[in-house]
């Protein structure tokens, strides 16, 4: 028994300097050579940080396309989900108060137009992306807001748009902050 | 064909393109035959004279087990102090507090356990040396524990008749040197390259497109993440996750983790039937454990993909499924498959909130996690299959009034008291912790906890109860995913959930490796016409109708007060 403790205490000493040390530093050393030098690649405007490339951020003026509903307002010290159950009440109304704004706010656009990740919260709540039919129901808006053609702005949704991993595995999406950056450009 | 679809079928193909080679390769490894990797010999030698171990010495089942437990117990100590104490420590660049002790208790044996049941959250919770030389640290070795353990179970079967089990050192180390920490290295590299945050700056701040301060939590993650999902872990280096732009950038990572998750339990089972050369038994395994993997996607899909019918009554369209707590990159099918595996092995991590999926889904999770052998966790996944298996041999010899018999050897009273005992240990601890919480819930509501009882609940009724159901099934199935909505950094949820996880932990894999240990030491008699195979067709069909009953039986009332009572209210 005795034996046993010295060599667990022995083996695990090894082990944390090469689990906790060698492996970790040598991944943040190569990762060095990555876009935004393993601390997340930063998008910048004007010389200034303006963000991260994978996080969302709240956009609520009219100018600007909206991402999706957050748990955390986009907070990125911290994220998390809302974890309203499907039936349950409150966050039914929720989703109606949300439905009745983007009504408010782009019009001429029906309820049937509308997308489930518009009205839903993401998992993380810091969601880049939405969806191509959640950027298509804002565009008349962002072009009355800008004074700008609806063709350029469709245009710019669709630079914007990410298609499936090669073609053919998963979602399209569209990123929400470098779709407003290049609308920002165009000024 | 919906892009969607092909990309979960393309993520399983790749898992079993990888995992079956890998399993080959690891029944050469563990029986010392030569393989490519070799050359890291000299860094196992160093590492074993380090440690001042003799890996000649040959250990029987009960010296494994001892072994096993001493290290793992000595984790305990050294992760519950550093974590309490983990403020006054250093590497804390975002100054987070130390753990109250009853967060640390359950934390570390969350950990320690591999189950990754996180009642703290990355950003706010945790410092960065907690992170990798607790958290990281113990991802490794509690995976590799359960490595080890299945080995030494292998190592009975191999031979006709033996007590030498091999020594549980060298496997143990072997896990890390030719499996785990290589595939991690590879695993953390593409992360990183793919936007996964990996040095070891600390918080960022900007000042977004709209003008609003954003703090920005960061830190070594890919590292983490790699091993999280190669060692069946869970815990996320952030809140969410693998929902986390962070832990989860793009389509393609999200493939690259649901492979990674999967590859080690199914490679596991291959190894077992390369390791004791009965091939064919190894892929009767594997049969019953895919069509499980199978029975409960395609009803989760179904349900995922339909949407939400409360939001499809509100008027608007849900092409592609719910999306409520799920991330517009993966998408609801990507979020299925995930979390599919993520309940059926242990891994516990997930890229959308079960919280939020549809009822059914909740169902099918809950099953996952209760079964918890359809590949299962690393290593761990086969012991318990084990248990089934040993559950119908007897089942079987009853039937056809013979002693039941597994490879050659007797299985007698004392092995099927064991497998008994476990088998009743889950619905025990699963059912017996639920009731308990719902009757404080109820009957305590003003307790003056951190958070009281009578808040612990995010959603009402039905699903309520399915947040304190799920809580302690993952416990039980040292899984960690969570119906997070549950308020659980209390004492109660600490401590409760902490005891499960121990329990259904080193139970589980101690009651199979005796059952072995026994039965490899008794007199082997050869194969003969009376003999009841175990590799037919006819014997996995009665392994997986085993499955179904004990746990029909054991979880149909539970599951029937909470996600199928809010399934049949939601259809009103």
């Amino acid at each position: 028994m005795k034996k046993y403790i010295i060599q667990s205490i022995r083996l695990t000493l090894v082990l944390l300097v090469l689990l906790c040390v060698i492996y970790p530093v040598t991944v943040a050393f190569i990762g060095k050579m990555s876009k935004g030098n393993g601390g997340g690649e930063k998008i910048t405007k004007n010389g200034k940080t303006v963000g991260y490339a994978l996080l969302g951020q709240s956009f609520t003026k009219p100018q600007y396309f909206w991402g999706r509903p957050s748990a955390v307002a986009y907070n990125a010290a911290g994220s998390a989900g809302s974890n309203k159950g499907p039936s349950n009440p409150d966050y039914l109304k929720e989703v109606q108060t949300r439905i009745d704004t983007l009504l408010k706010y782009n019009p001429g656009i029906k309820k049937s137009d509308i997308p489930a990740d518009m009205v839903t919260a993401s998992g993380s709540g810091l969601d880049p992306n939405i969806s191509e039919q959640g950027a298509a129901i804002q565009i008349q808006r962002v072009a009355t807001a800008r004074k700008i053609d609806v063709k350029k702005v469709k245009e710019l949704v669709a630079m914007n748009t990410l298609k499936p991993f090669m073609g053919v595995f998963g979602p399209s999406s569209v990123n929400v902050l470098k779709l407003n950056l290049a609308l920002d450009e165009l000024n | 064909m919906n892009t969607e679809l092909t990309g979960i079928i393309a993520t399983f193909l790749l898992t079993l393109v990888i995992a079956i080679p890998l399993g080959k390769y690891l029944a050469k490894v563990f029986a010392g035959e030569k393989v490519w990797t070799d050359f890291l010999k000299p860094l196992e030698t160093g590492i074993y004279k380090l440690s001042g171990i003799n890996v000649k010495e040959q250990m029987n089942w009960k010296q494994q087990m001892k072994a096993l437990l001493t290290i793992n117990i000595l984790w305990l100590f050294y992760g519950f102090f550093v974590l309490i104490f983990q403020d006054k420590l250093p590497f804390n660049p975002d100054g987070n507090p130390g753990m109250t002790p009853d967060l640390a208790f359950n934390t570390i044996i969350s950990f320690v356990a591999n189950c990754n049941l996180q009642h703290y959250s990355g950003e706010s919770g945790v410092s960065y040396l907690t992170q990798q030389y607790v958290l990281m640290f113990l991802q490794f070795v509690s995976a590799a524990t359960g490595i080890a353990a299945a080995v030494v179970f292998f190592k009975a079967f191999r031979d006709k008749t033996t007590t030498q089990l091999g020594n549980f050192w060298e496997f143990f180390v072997k896990a890390i040197t030719r499996l785990l920490l290589p595939l991690s290295v590879i695993v953390a590299l593409i992360l990183t390259f793919n936007g996964t945050p990996a040095s070891y700056d600390g918080k960022d701040k900007f000042i977004s497109l709209q003008g609003d301060t954003v703090n920005v939590s960061r830190g070594p993650a890919a590292q983490m993440i790699a091993i999280k999902h190669l060692g069946t872990n869970g815990g996320g280096y952030f809140g969410a996750n693998s929902a986390h732009p962070f832990e989860n950038p793009s389509y393609l990572t999200d493939m690259v983790e649901l492979i990674a998750q999967v590859i080690i339990p199914i490679a596991m089972v291959i190894a077992f039937g390369y390791f004791i050369r009965r091939k064919k038994l190894a892929w009767t395994i594997f049969g019953v454990m895919t069509i499980g993997l199978f029975m409960l996607l395609i009803p989760m899909l179904n349900s995922e993909l339909g949407g939400n019918p409360a939001l499809a009554k509100m008027g608007i369209s849900q092409t592609t499924g719910a999306m409520e707590g799920k991330e517009v990159r993966f998408g609801p099918a990507a979020s299925a498959y995930w979390a599919t595996v993520t309940t059926i092995i242990s891994t516990g991590s997930v890229n959308s909130m079960h919280d939020s999926t549809m009822p059914m889904s909740g169902t099918w999770q809950l099953l996952g996690m209760m079964i918890n052998s359809f590949y299962g966790g690393c290593g761990v996944g086969i012991l318990n299959y084990f248990i089934y298996l040993i559950v119908a041999v007897f089942i079987s010899g009853l039937m056809v009034g013979r002693t039941p018999e597994f490879l050659g050897h007797k299985v007698e009273a004392r092995e099927i008291k064991i497998a008994a005992i476990i088998t009743l240990l889950s619905p025990f601890l699963i059912l017996a912790g639920t009731a308990i919480a719902s009757y404080i819930f109820t009957s305590h509501g003003d307790a003056a906890w951190a958070v009281q009882p009578k808040n612990w609940l995010n959603n009402p009724s039905f699903h309520g109860f399915s947040e304190m159901l799920y809580e302690m099934t993952s416990s039980n199935a040292n899984n960690g995913s969570g119906f997070e909505g549950l308020g659980d950094n209390n004492i109660f949820w600490n401590l409760s959930t902490g005891i499960v996880i121990f329990l259904g932990r080193f139970l589980p894999i101690i009651g199979p490796v005796a059952i072995a240990g026994l039965l490899g030491a008794k007199k082997f008699i050869p194969e003969s016409a009376g003999t009841l195979k175990t590799d037919t067709k006819t014997f996995a069909l009665m392994t997986f109708a085993v499955i179904i009953v004990l746990n029909a039986l054991s979880y149909f009332p539970a599951l029937a007060l909470g996600p199928l009572a809010e399934y049949f209210t939601m259809l009103k």
